[in-house]
């Protein structure tokens, strides 16, 4: 357990610049360098932030699902699996929100509004949900034992109903509304630029998650480490006033 | 470790816990006296707030599903407000029960209780929202009642178990629950419409929609007897 105030290292310091470095490029690429899209014009831009948000939060997803099988499992009943796994669900819900607001912000120009009651819109609000509920049960209370049990527990739960929903939500959708909108803009044929800006984003987006999760969890863990450590004090304080007494 | 390793005893433990759950509720009348008049008037207030009888026909099947699961959230709630009150359900985990049997009797007895409540949803949405049932219809509308109950009992006993115990769990409960039973709005929605042959829907087409009901009530029972331990295991 880290001692220090800070949850920066030499290495994080490193990512953190490589990351602001990178989504500088992206910056600069996707909007100054790349073309306009044939058919959406400027509003493609938006897909650089939009598409790498939400499958870094995906990924954020299933890596706060590997830690909480492992916690699980009991090989490495470890907290630090609990406070990684917590960390990247923090972001992953960070990232699934952005990924929301950009793609409602391009749909009210390109579909004329904010939000259609496609498949996968629908799915993905429930994905947000979801993980908003498992950072509300992380903040219950009770031990750092119980947290983490409950969470993993749940972090796996997620990971059965989320595609129960999509399933059930395309079942909706399909029988109820032809051929969605949302599949126009999926067609589109992507030029060398364009492409290389997506993965670009991906890739800093990727950085940015990697260097805040590391922040996070050490954050986290200093939280642990205060809640430890106060009671002990109090109990010192506590004992020294009757000793006084 | 566990006293019911038969599988006769196991289900005379599910069933007493289940019995004791019925009788808890019998004793209180909470099911009759609060939630019942609450689901009600949910049901006004729908109409109030629809204003039209064309469109409450239409939109009858959901406000029925819509009426339970806001129940359901009281209903869960007071099915482990009773547990956590006074340790009855560490007590009963001393005790030597197999959390998976604490598991199915409660949710078997939220099944009984949901029931109950749907029969009442579905009697008083025929009378108020004016809509007519086929007999092929009346036997669709009870399996659907039957599927969705199964689903929804066992998701409640399990997120309701995650949130025993903890400060804040009233407002916690919905959050986590009602994400988890899209499927069966979705479904058992569907499935009714079909039922009261709404909108020119025919009753063979709710059959798809009940089986899948079934999945979700086979894979939360399946997974909600092994989930559940972890959980309540504190």
């Amino acid at each position: 357990m880290t001692h220090t105030a800070s949850t920066g290292t030499v290495a994080t310091r490193r990512l953190g610049l490589l990351s602001i470095a990178l989504l500088a490029l992206t910056v600069i690429l996707g909007l100054f360098v790349s073309d306009e899209d044939v058919i959406q014009g400027s509003t493609v831009r938006i897909m650089y932030v939009h598409v790498p948000t939400i499958w870094v939060a995906y990924m954020a997803f299933a890596f706060t699902a590997v830690c909480s099988a492992i916690y699980l499992s009991g090989k490495n009943r470890s907290l630090a699996w609990d406070r990684v796994g917590g960390a990247s669900a923090e972001i992953g819900v960070l990232f699934v929100a952005i990924s929301l607001v950009t793609g409602s912000l391009w749909g009210r120009i390109t579909w004329g509004t904010y939000w259609v009651w496609d498949a996968r819109l629908t799915s993905t609000a429930f994905l947000f949900i979801t993980y908003v509920g498992y950072l509300a049960v992380r903040r219950l209370g009770g031990t750092q034992r119980q947290r983490a049990k409950r969470s993993a527990v749940l972090a796996l739960l997620a990971v059965l109903e989320i595609p129960l929903v999509h399933f059930s939500v395309r079942l909706w959708r399909s029988l109820h509304q032809e051929a969605s909108v949302a599949n126009r803009g999926t067609d589109v044929e992507l030029d060398g630029l364009m492409l290389f800006t997506l993965f670009l984003g991906l890739v800093a987006f990727t950085v940015l998650y990697v260097w805040m999760m590391l922040h996070r969890q050490r954050g986290i863990a200093l939280e642990d480490a205060l809640a430890d450590k106060g009671l002990d004090v109090a109990i010192e304080q506590r004992r020294a006033e009757s000793v006084v007494n | 470790m566990s006293i019911n390793a038969s599988p006769h005893s196991r289900w005379k433990v599910i069933r007493s816990i289940a019995r004791k759950d019925v009788l808890v509720e019998w004793n209180s009348r909470v099911l009759t006296n609060q939630v019942a008049p609450f689901a009600l008037v949910v049901m006004i207030m729908f109409a109030f707030a629809l204003d039209n009888e064309g469109i409450l026909q239409r939109v009858a099947p959901g406000l029925v599903w819509l009426a339970t699961l806001f129940s359901m959230l009281i209903v869960v709630q007071r099915s482990f407000s009773v547990e956590t009150a006074d340790g009855a359900l560490d007590a009963l985990r001393v005790a030597g029960v197999s959390p998976s049997g604490i598991f199915y009797g409660k949710s078997l007895a939220l099944m009984v209780q949901l029931f109950i409540l749907q029969v009442l949803l579905m009697s008083v949405a025929l009378v108020l929202y004016n809509v007519e049932i086929s007999v092929m219809g009346v036997v669709e509308a009870i399996v659907t009642m039957v599927a969705a109950t199964c689903g929804l009992a066992f998701v409640g006993t399990l997120y309701g178990g995650l949130a025993a115990g903890a400060r804040g769990r009233e407002t916690l409960l919905p959050l986590l629950l009602l994400p988890v039973v899209a499927p069966v709005l979705i479904g058992a929605t569907r499935a009714t419409e079909a039922a009261f042959e709404t909108a020119g829907t025919d009753v063979s087409e709710g059959w798809p929609w009940i089986g899948l009901l079934g999945v979700f009530a086979v894979v939360f029972g399946a997974v909600g007897s092994v989930a559940f331990g972890p959980l309540i295991d504190e």
